[in-house]
């Protein structure tokens, strides 16, 4: 680790080789009593007899005309306050392309697109009365596979794409095509360079959309007040998002809007869009002054919400004898659904690495999202990078295969790092990079890597399968965050910031810091968990691992002005440099006090010092800090080139199977992952983000997807027939972690709450592809999947 | 409309309320008695997140109807105090969110009162009703394995809990 670690500021104990007393152990979750006794509120956990209950009605065509909406039955039924439809708000809504209605007025284009809402008193009512809503619908062509749509354009989903109302430095669609957005990455001259190749592999890749499975549903409690103010209580993982959006669709001024958010069941990035506060507020603008609540069912999520991108892709990856990778050129077709959403940057954080973390000096890549007849995309954990690191793994274990060489000795000779360039040509240090070779050292001890990937035990093989990982956020140049640390008459420290607790635990670590700064026990600092957007200062969005890095730069700095004024204080008292003044244990002192008598309880510098006469010095100790985020630019719109975020954080990840030859099952023996964090602030929670993303991923990859029927509605909308993990279904988990600091962050710490997920699926589909010898280039990798892959290479049963 | 008075017992209190007949124990619990512990995660049957224990049994309260609960004993989360599996939950991480974990707890903490020695396979075969996307399952299965030797430590040789052992 390097010695000369200063992140953002001068304060020495934030140096990753001091030694720390709270930083980088394991203690308890701030959230854990409200958690295990059942008393953690959620947004629906609020609830009052005055509430009214919204229901949606939603499309059952994935493509038709509206042709007429008849109301009437559903506004007579009892316990109906009002009933909504596309005419009542023929405003578009959207982020960062408004290219949607409200509720759709004239044409649908997704099964599950909400259609209209009934305000009622309960929600049996609400859910009742939808049924009376009568609507005609003529049904219309669809498209469903994204790469069709981008051959033909037939149906044009969105003739009028031109006047949508977007934000270009986010999303670039194109006019008189299903093209929602474009990414472009061009990188030296691949044209010239395949003839100098001595192996080209191509692949394809494909899989359908998928569910994020948070445990919460979506849900939205909205009141408007007499004088016009939005109160909205969400789920949500962007509440600081939400007062712009309702500026833009309802125009509404943002200063009207207050937004809280409660603890959150789980996001994975599903809550990142504010895809139904609009809808909430539409219904509470037609009741003002009576809280209406909004609750998603598991259905609704499915269909209705923006669920995981699917993609149809393409790879050429060239390489010279020994191994040296020389050029790749990548298509991706993303399958944005129906509306743009956060697809579109989705798809620009998988073309902007599109390589992996290996040196590849020439690179033709082309990202699109594409507009089809399926529900519309967000944010997934990983963004982008578990789709990205599938495509071009399963191409790197092809050309392996191919050169003969052993596939981790290939993926260790072409590692990225330091000095090298990445395809948006942002220049690498071994700051803003992790330890790729270091990962793959260690991956290979603790998968016991010998160099074969498969060992046949009868009718059983035991296959292994790895995938090298990277990812940097998508975050905007100005993505930033606030923090306030108060000290308290008691001498206890309470932290504000607008960092969601959605269960990664952010708000621990910060309170960590604070207590490693003010050199205090734990549990003398108190994290407000919830936010609300009037009186927490903004954090950006928890989203994208950037939590700690953003939130945690503003909290160090409101804590190191806290402790400034507590010592300017003191220095008054004491009646020495405010510089020797040492905060610790919940005092201050001097440095050179021998008299423990003059040590101050911080709690009695909190509003300034009060002598015993009565007068008072000093001031009010509230700290504050922000933080926002440093040298990143926006890509070039021709070449890509540009810093897409500040810093990488790598993994490398294996699994070993167990694969029945007969019968096409599979068990997943073990799965390692070696993450290089740059800093463990809290073991166990570390563990906790990589563990759990790993089995998201491995349950992603083995056995979820949505089925669509011909028209292209989601026909597996629940649990019992979306079967991802349960309790057993994991196999064991082995993880280490590297600490490779990022020069920028606390202590040096990388973003780490996605990288779990992202070399799953690439690392399982290597292993099947090793196990039966075919190309397992698709999810959900079920034996039903094995089956046909081996019947259609005609030596099937 | 039609609507009924009953009574139940929940958490060793009896709540006189009024319910439609279609009203689930589920809605019940978290509109009218304010219990908000157990969760609605697919109202179902599939995820697990509204379990309670009734008469010693876990229940998906999403399936059961609150009609049907009358004349039983009902154990919600907000019931349970001081348990070993809260505290093994608490210790070993084994939640995130925290949606899942109310639904996980009680669902345990019923297989736990069933018998306090069982293997894993008896254990998935409890637990597998209940979904957590957060964490990787291993860390419920060591809090699993926590609770259950720390509540054999506390007993007699050869004596099985018959009661909550709050
Ligand atoms: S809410 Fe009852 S099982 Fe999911
Ligand atoms: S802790 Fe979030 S679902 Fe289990």
């Amino acid at each position: 680790m390097t010695e000369n670690c200063s992140f953002a500021t001068d304060h020495m104990e934030a140096c990753g080789h001091r030694a720390t007393h709270v930083i980088g152990h394991s203690v308890g979750r701030k959230d854990t009593q409200d958690k295990v006794t059942g008393h953690a509120k959620y947004t629906d956990d609020f609830s009052d007899n005055t509430m009214l209950h919204a229901a949606l009605l939603t499309s059952p065509h994935a493509h038709a005309r509206i042709l007429s909406q008849d109301t009437a039955r559903a506004f007579a039924a009892e316990g109906v306050r009002a009933v909504i439809t596309g005419k009542d708000y023929p405003n578009k809504t959207g982020s960062p392309l408004a290219d949607r209605h409200v509720l759709a007025i004239d044409r649908v284009r997704y099964a599950g697109e909400p259609v209209a809402i009934v305000v009622a008193d309960s929600l049996a009512q609400a859910e009742a009365a939808t049924k009376l809503i009568d609507i005609q619908y003529q049904p219309l062509p669809t498209i469903q596979s994204p790469k069709l749509s981008y051959y033909s354009n037939t149906p044009l989903l969105h003739p009028n794409l031109n006047p949508y109302v977007g934000d270009s430095a986010e999303v670039n669609p194109i006019p008189g095509t299903n093209i929602a957005t474009h990414v472009p990455i061009r990188k030296g001259n691949p044209q010239a360079m395949w003839a100098v190749c001595d192996e080209i592999v191509e692949c394809e890749v494909s899989f359908p959309q998928a569910h994020h499975a948070a445990m919460e549903t979506h849900v939205v409690i909205a009141e408007v007040a007499p004088n016009g103010d939005i109160d909205i209580t969400t789920s949500s993982q962007s509440p600081y998002s939400i007062p712009s959006l309702m500026q833009a669709t309802f125009g509404i001024h943002p200063a009207k809007v207050r937004v809280h958010t409660p603890y959150v069941g789980g996001g994975f990035g599903g809550k990142s869009s504010p895809y139904i506060e609009p809808l909430a507020v539409a219904a509470a603008l037609k009741v003002s002054g009576r809280k209406v609540k909004l609750r998603c069912t598991r259905e609704q999520v499915m269909t209705c919400l923006p669920g995981h991108i699917g993609l149809e892709a393409k790879v050429r990856l060239g390489a010279t004898r020994d191994g040296q990778f020389v050029a790749a050129h990548i298509t991706y077709w993303f399958d944005g659904g129906a509306y743009a959403d956060r697809g579109v940057i989705v798809t620009r954080a998988a073309t902007q690495d599109c390589t992996g973390p290996y040196r590849i000096h020439h690179v033709h890549c082309d990202g699109f999202c594409m507009y089809t007849n399926h529900p519309p995309t967000t944010a997934y954990r990983g963004f982008g990078h578990p789709e990205q690191t599938l495509v071009i793994e399963r191409a790197i274990e092809k050309l392996a295969d191919k050169l003969s060489i052993n596939p981790l000795e290939l993926r260790r000779l072409n590692a990225i790092g330091p000095g090298d360039t990445t395809p948006t040509q942002a220049r690498l240090t071994r700051s803003s990079i992790g330890d790729v070779q270091g990962c793959l050292v260690r991956l290979k001890q603790m998968l016991d890597w010998n160099g074969t990937a498969t060992v046949k035990e009868g009718k059983t093989v035991i296959a292994k399968g790895i995938a090298c990982v990277w990812k940097t956020s998508s975050t905007p140049q100005d993505a930033s965050s606030g923090a306030i640390v108060r000290v308290n008459d008691d001498s206890t420290i309470t932290v504000l910031s607008g960092v969601v607790e959605i269960g990664q635990g952010t708000k621990t670590v910060l309170a960590q810091m604070v207590a490693e700064l003010f050199r205090i026990d734990i549990r003398h600092v108190n994290v407000v968990l919830e936010v609300d957007t009037k009186t927490h200062p903004e954090h950006w969005k928890t989203v994208a691992s950037r939590s700690t890095l953003l939130a945690g730069n503003a909290v160090v700095r409101a804590a190191q002005d806290a402790i400034r004024q507590l010592k300017k204080t003191a220095s008054f008292v004491l009646q020495c440099e405010a510089d020797d003044i040492h905060i610790a244990g919940g005092y201050a002192y001097c440095a050179d006090a021998h008299d423990t008598r003059a040590k101050i309880p911080i709690g009695a510098l909190a509003k300034g010092f009060t002598f015993q006469d009565g007068h008072t010095v000093g001031e009010m100790a509230i700290g504050h800090g922000s933080y926002t985020i440093e040298h990143v630019t926006k890509l070039d719109p021709t070449t890509g080139k540009g810093v897409p975020g500040p810093e990488w954080t790598v993994a490398a990840q294996g699994v070993e199977i167990e694969y029945q030859k007969d019968t096409y099952s599979y068990r997943v023996r073990r799965a390692v992952s070696v993450v290089d964090c740059g800093k463990v602030l809290h073991p166990d929670l570390a563990l906790g983000q990589i563990k759990g993303g790993m089995n998201m991923g491995l349950s992603l990859a083995s056995r979820e997807g949505y089925v669509y029927d011909d028209s292209g509605a989601v026909t597996n909308p629940q649990f019992r027939v979306y079967p991802i993990h349960r309790y057993g279904d994991h196999p064991t988990y082995d993880v280490a972690f590297l600490e490779t600091p990022d020069l920028e962050a606390p202590w040096g710490l990388r973003g780490i709450g996605e990288h779990g997920l992202i070399g799953m699926p690439a690392a399982l589909a290597n292993a099947l592809s090793n196990a039966t010898g075919m190309e397992v280039n698709q999810m959900p990798m079920t034996p039903e999947l094995l089956w046909r892959l081996q019947t259609n290479k005609g030596d099937g049963p | 409309m039609t609507k009924h008075e009953v009574t139940l017992h929940i958490n060793g209190e009896d709540r006189t309320l009024v319910i439609r007949h279609a009203d689930t124990l589920l809605d019940v619990l978290r509109l009218q008695c304010g219990l908000t512990g157990a969760k609605p995660g697919c109202e179902n049957g599939d995820c697990g997140a509204c379990t309670v224990i009734v008469n010693q049994l876990p229940y998906k309260s999403c399936i059961m109807l609150a009609i049907e609960a009358t004349g039983h004993t009902i154990m919600t989360i907000e019931g349970l105090k001081h348990s070993p599996i809260q505290r093994a939950f608490a210790k070993c991480y084994a939640f995130q969110c925290g949606y899942c974990t109310p639904g996980f707890i009680m669902n345990a903490h019923a297989m736990l009162l069933h018998d306090t020695s069982i293997d894993e396979p008896t254990i998935q075969e409890w637990l597998e009703s209940n979904i957590c996307r957060c964490t990787s399952y291993e860390e419920i299965a060591s809090a699993i394995r926590m609770a259950m030797s720390t509540m054999n430590a506390n007993l007699p040789d050869n004596s099985k809990p018959n009661s909550p052992s709050t």
